[in-house]
């Protein structure tokens, strides 16, 4: 199953489905790497709310998506991780340090836009 | 089984009626037709029970004050309770359902419990009671000794499932007051409070131990949601101190809030935690923490936002 990937303004948004495979997180990473560019995109929103699960393969991945958008001069925000998802994952020791993350997708774009803002 | 019960208890029989100046030697048991004679007999002890019913009745609230059980309630009151249990002992025995003595058990211990009745006085009095009725079953058919001995083969099992029917009841009782109130302590012992939009405050008071310590995450993360907050305060100052376990889960509570988005100031970690936490090792490179809670509220302020004025003298 494909993760949709939204353009709106400056922000990309890929929305994940719940149950996504090894392989569909493979093909967002690269699918949103990609755009972030040709879109001439400033900040991507990565938005996990639906996911009840998060192993450790799709928190690397989370990880990598934002130091690969930061390095393709973009910023990255996690948003809608679930209360008991968020504390099953510190349990595990899959923190996410060094990404941003905001509780939903309008706290994400929140904080994009006044991030935009300060550097204009 | 039942027959092992039934020679123990024949024994301990025996060694009553001596006591009580009978010369008993050595009856054989006489089991022929037992079951048919045993709800006879049961009868038969139901009707004597009743006759002597004031007398026995008595001399039962008597023996209770004797042995001071029940010191929490008045003279007036033990004899009310002690005539309904009467009546529900004797009805029990004749019925030989336990169902209504059940409930009533229940009901009693709903009501004594609050007043600080413990279980030994409870256990206490049944058997008390079921004293003075052997006791006056011994005195009834002194001389009879056969007799004697069946009827108290017939007494004895549905006696002793009395005695335990309403200890049961009692302690089921007890429990469910116990369970009813660590639910309340737990409710009552993690408020997640807003104070300003977005900013929840979370004051620890008391002891945490690692099932409060995980209650408290849930709730807080859960409030972080529904509030939307963006910055929480949590205030130590009530509590004591800390071991490994909890600390860790600390920090754990701090990162899982910053996955939601939110960021967590720790305030009022007292000198002992402090210590502790140092010497224990634990990462605080994450925490961010405040000396005391109104530090930690206008931080909160700070990263909110917000700005504080005084408009005119305190009056």
């Amino acid at each position: 199953m494909e993760v949709p990937i939204l353009k709106q303004g400056e922000v990309l948004i890929a929305t994940f489905q719940a149950a996504l495979s090894d392989a569909d997180l493979n093909q967002l990473r690269s699918g949103l790497v990609r755009q972030v560019v040709k879109f001439r995109s400033r900040g991507v929103i990565v938005d996990v709310t639906a996911m009840d699960v998060m192993d450790s393969f799709a928190s690397r991945t989370l990880r990598e998506i934002a130091q690969m958008i930061r390095l393709r001069g973009a910023e990255t925000v996690i948003v809608g991780i679930q209360p008991e998802v968020a504390f099953a994952m510190v349990q595990l020791g899959l923190t996410l340090e060094g990404v941003v993350t905001a509780l939903d997708l309008e706290e994400g774009l929140n904080y994009l836009n006044k991030k935009f803002k300060t550097v204009n | 089984m039942i027959v092992g019960t039934l020679t123990v208890q024949r024994k301990e029989n025996t060694l009553m009626a001596k006591r009580d100046g009978g010369q008993v030697s050595g009856i054989a048991p006489d089991d022929s037709g037992h079951n048919e004679a045993s709800s006879e007999l049961l009868r038969e002890l139901v009707a004597h029970l009743r006759q002597n019913r004031t007398q026995l009745r008595e001399e039962w609230v008597g023996r209770i004050s004797e042995t001071r059980l029940l010191t929490a309630m008045t003279k007036e009151e033990i004899f009310a309770e002690a005539t309904s249990v009467y009546d529900s002992y004797v009805e029990a025995l004749e019925t030989e359902t336990f169902e209504a003595l059940q409930a009533y058990a229940r009901n009693l211990s709903e009501r004594i419990i609050p007043r600080g009745v413990e279980t030994h006085e409870v256990v206490g009095i049944v058997l008390l009671l079921r004293d003075v009725l052997a006791r006056s079953l011994f005195a009834k058919y002194q001389t009879d000794f056969k007799k004697l001995n069946r009827i108290l083969d017939a007494y004895e099992p549905a006696a002793n499932r009395i005695a335990n029917t309403v200890a049961v009841g009692f302690v089921q009782e007890r429990e469910r007051v116990i369970r009813q109130q660590q639910e309340a302590i737990r409710e009552l012992s993690t408020p997640v409070l807003q104070v300003r939009e977005r900013l929840l405050i979370l004051p620890i008071i008391g002891v945490i131990d690692p099932q409060r310590a995980r209650q408290l995450t849930e709730q807080l993360l859960r409030g972080i949601r529904t509030n939307r907050a963006k910055v929480v305060v949590i205030d130590i100052t009530g509590v004591a101190a800390m071991d490994v376990t909890v600390a860790n889960h600390l920090v754990q509570t701090v990162e899982a809030s910053r996955l939601l988005g939110a960021t967590v100031i720790v305030t009022g970690l007292s000198p002992e935690i402090a210590q502790t936490l140092v010497t224990i090792g634990v990462d605080l490179g994450k925490m961010n923490t405040v000396g005391d809670l109104q530090g930690g509220i206008e931080q909160a302020e700070r990263l909110l936002g917000y700005k504080v004025a005084t408009l005119a003298e305190p009056t």
